[in-house]
């Protein structure tokens, strides 16, 4: 061994590396974890698993998806005692939809192929062991009876399609005659108001036409709801009591002990369809998440195009004219600590400014017949879908700031000079020469605006998200987009499901469907925007600056 | 009409010599850095349509002198000068000339050649562009012309469209003199156009500078004596941001005036 330590063989200082290496190994844990865990959960919500009858040692019987187990509080440590949580359903019956069970008490579970799966319109799921079908035709058929299956099935089906003739009906064209007779009868206020004896005639007369049409849509609602399926399902439930379900009720039946693997996936991409591109139901805990998928994509779609023109008018001016001093110093610090401030904070001040002082001066100027014809109803003046994207712009604007000085500043001095000496004007380099070059890095910056900004929630509540909104922001009304109107949010969703929920367990899996969904979605929305970066850079690969 | 002529300038009575007027006339010039003088005391006159060489160690304020002609040291911040410089008779400092159409008739081709990440069409037209140009012809016409003096033309007509940035280094810098020469500018500086090519590049270069100087005035900033000596008529030694000896490139070669002249062409120190 050598006595001198400057040309000792150990290597020195290696520990740290290994140091520095548990921290990277710790953050990729904690981001694997993450993501498996909200992946498993997530995807596993639409999975039909077989469903057992089980015999419980007090004499009880359940039929119920095994949704949960987990060791029991109090049991010891070294021979823990486990609880089984099964979902069983019908939860008019029961009162509630999920049932613990001490796992030791548990007599025989057996998977009979006739126990039936249905999801419904209200009141939840529901397990029952079928007894016989009434079709629509008023012939009754028998489980035993072959036929069975596809009968019930057929029967859904055309149930559901009067169900959506009537959501047709009812929610769409009821609603436009409805949002026609608010504006008619605002006009007809303010005629009167004002004594157009004219213009109150004729709004009369719209608003009698409106009526007549609205009684024209109910009638053929009533008509289609009695023409429809009136054919019902005759169940047994584990107790064995007699259950009637009406097929107007049922979206979806399924035999899980009997389905095939080909059928459960099946089964399992309508479920995860109806999921992305259905509507929610049953105060959000299922069917789908359209309009929140819509909200968040649309909000942080604007929010990125409201904050990149002025982070990026803000850098240049901070970058390229502004007089380099202590006063810019303290705007940068300014800026950057624009950055830290808590994001309840923004809705806070989007709530102040955007909605009561911008929005409020919006419906004085523009929408004034509006406030004092229809009850002081605001139209800007309330939260909104343009209010949110402004709020999230304001707190994104300095990462897009700082990244665009940052990309300003890497553009190499050569480039800048030889525009210059070509007889450019200041304005003609950055916008020729500078801007182009440093497109990359302004992307990088605005991804990691859409990051933050599409997972942001606290304030989105001050300013604009609900829990259900009763229209898109988009439709085919002019101006196809309502930046006014409130809408729904991924994040705010989640919130809202797993917090605010009646029936936490119902919930549970949604708020797992839903993370995964948000992840899934901005994950899309980033690598959108690195392709269009990576597109930019290959224009200045090679570049030999 | 060309839009780089200079109408409105004066024309001083020409001072005749080797037969030319002296086109740039540098009086009395000095030239600060915050509180480092770079240059002192500079009285140098140009004549049109030959090229002057500024040679002398590094450190010495020859790219400064040349950074100065076309303004370009005003993206400096705390700089300030004394003396004047006049082009054609008029002061490169006069309030009422714009600084943009002061570079537009001097134009420059800097030591690291950097195209734009444009086409190479659009790195020729991008002067015109600037100025507003918009006919087609008229681009194309000077794109021709300038990669033609360029001697880039054979090289590049099949790819205008290409990226500028597969160029190889001496087709770099060649394209960044067809931009320097697009708008028809009547002086050219060249700072060290050549310290970073391959001497087949170099002398592609050299024969070219020979070719402007039809029409150029140019001047050139350059480590290498012999690159001196070998492309300019006038040649001017610079030692510490002071002029030590300014005469025909002849003279400074074979019979220089002043001892450190010699010592530093002799390779004796710089």
């Amino acid at each position: 061994m050598s006595s001198n330590p400057s040309d000792s063989s150990t290597p020195r200082g290696e520990a740290w590396v290994w140091f520095t290496g548990l921290g990277l190994i710790v953050g990729l844990g904690m981001v694997v974890g993450l993501l498996s865990l909200v992946i498993l959960n997530g995807v596993t919500v639409f999975w039909a698993p077989p469903v057992p009858v089980a015999q419980i040692d007090d004499g009880r019987t359940i039929i119920g998806q095994l949704a949960q187990r987990r060791i029991r509080a109090g049991s010891p440590a070294n021979a823990p005692r486990y609880e089984l949580q099964y979902q069983v359903g019908l939860r008019e019956l029961n009162g509630n939809s999920y049932l613990w069970v001490d796992e030791a008490k548990v007599k025989a579970e057996t998977f009979p192929a006739d126990v039936l799966g249905l999801e419904r319109v209200e009141n939840g799921p529901a397990f029952v062991r079928p007894v016989s079908l009434r079709k629509s035709d008023g012939q009754t058929v028998l489980v035993t009876d072959p036929s069975f299956e596809v009968a019930f099935q057929a029967e859904v089906a055309s149930a559901s399609a009067v169900r959506e003739k009537l959501v047709e009906i009812t929610r769409h064209r009821i609603g436009d005659v409805n949002a026609e007779m608010d504006a008619a009868r605002v006009a007809l206020r303010r005629a009167e108001d004002l004594k157009l004896a004219a213009e109150v005639a004729a709004r009369r007369g719209q608003i009698t036409s409106l009526e007549q049409r609205f009684a024209a849509l109910q009638a053929e609602a009533a008509k289609v709801v009695a023409g429809g399926a009136v054919a019902s399902l005759v169940s047994r439930e584990a107790s064995g009591r007699e259950v009637l379900v009406p097929l107007t009720q049922v979206i979806r039946g399924w035999f899980p002990n009997r389905l095939d693997t080909w059928g459960r996936i099946q089964l399992f991409s309508s479920r995860l369809g109806e999921f992305i591109f259905d509507e929610p139901r049953e105060a959000n805990t299922e069917g789908g998440l359209m309009p929140a998928i819509f909200g968040t994509l649309v909000m942080t779609v604007f929010m990125s195009l409201m904050v990149t023109p002025f982070g990026v008018i803000t850098a240049i001016y901070l970058r390229e004219y502004a007089q380099q001093g202590a006063v810019l110093r303290i705007v940068r610090i300014s800026v950057n600590n624009l950055a830290g401030v808590p994001s309840i904070v923004f809705g806070v001040f989007g709530l102040g400014f955007f909605v009561y002082v911008l929005g409020g001066s919006i419906d004085q100027l523009f929408f004034a017949d509006q406030l004092k014809y229809n009850n002081n109803t605001p139209v800007f003046g309330t939260g909104g879908l343009l209010w949110c994207s402004l709020t999230l712009a304001l707190m994104t604007l300095p990462v897009v700031i700082v990244a665009t000085e940052e990309a300003l500043a890497a553009v190499p001095r050569g480039m800048r000079e030889a525009s210059l000496a070509a007889g450019a004007s200041k304005w003609q380099t950055i916008r020729d020469i500078l801007l182009p070059a440093s497109a990359p890095g302004i992307l990088t910056g605005v991804i990691l605006a859409m990051a933050r900004g599409a997972g942001e929630v606290a304030p989105l509540m001050l300013v604009g998200v609900v829990k259900l909104a009763p229209t898109l922001p988009f439709d085919a009304v002019a101006p196809f987009l309502h930046m006014d109107r409130k809408f729904m949010h991924l994040g705010f969703h989640v919130y809202d499901l797993g917090f605010q929920s009646p029936d936490s367990d119902a919930a549970r899996p949604m708020v797992f469907a839903t993370t995964l969904l948000l992840i899934v979605l901005v994950v899309a929305l980033n690598i959108g925007a690195i392709w269009i970066r990576n597109r930019l850079r290959a224009r200045f690969k090679g570049a030999a600056f | 009409m060309n839009p780089t002529t200079p109408s409105r300038i004066k024309v001083r009575p020409a001072t005749e010599r080797d037969g030319r007027k002296d086109y740039i006339s540098i009086r009395d010039y000095g030239f600060w850095y915050g509180q480092k003088k770079a240059l002192d005391a500079i009285s140098l006159d140009i004549p049109e349509r030959q090229v002057v060489a500024f040679i002398g160690p590094s450190g010495c304020g020859k790219s400064t002198l040349l950074r100065n002609l076309n303004r370009m040291n005003d993206l400096v911040d705390g700089i300030s000068h004394e003396g004047d410089i006049t082009i054609n008779g008029r002061s490169i400092y006069d309030p009422g000339l714009e600084v943009i159409s002061l570079r537009r008739r001097v134009g420059m081709v800097f030591q690291k050649s950097n195209p734009f990440p444009k086409s190479i069409y659009e790195n020729v037209v991008y002067a015109l562009r600037v100025m507003g140009v918009r006919d087609r012809a008229i681009l194309d016409e000077a794109c021709e012309t300038s990669l033609r003096k360029s001697a880039l033309w054979d090289e590049v007509k099949d790819r205008l469209q290409d990226s500028a940035l597969g160029l190889s280094g001496g087709q770099m810098q060649r394209l960044c003199i067809a931009r320097a020469i697009a708008n028809r500018p009547e002086i050219l500086l060249m700072d060290e156009p050549c310290s970073a090519l391959d001497p087949i590049a170099t002398g592609k270069i050299e024969e070219l500078i020979h070719e402007l100087k039809e029409q150029f005035t140019i001047v050139i900033v350059t480590h290498s004596m012999q690159q001196a000596a070998r492309v300019s008529d006038r040649t001017a030694f610079f030692y510490l941001g002071k002029q030590i000896e300014y005469d025909t490139t002849e003279k400074i070669f074979m019979n220089p005036s002043q001892a450190q002249t010699e010592a530093y062409i002799s390779g004796r120190f710089g």
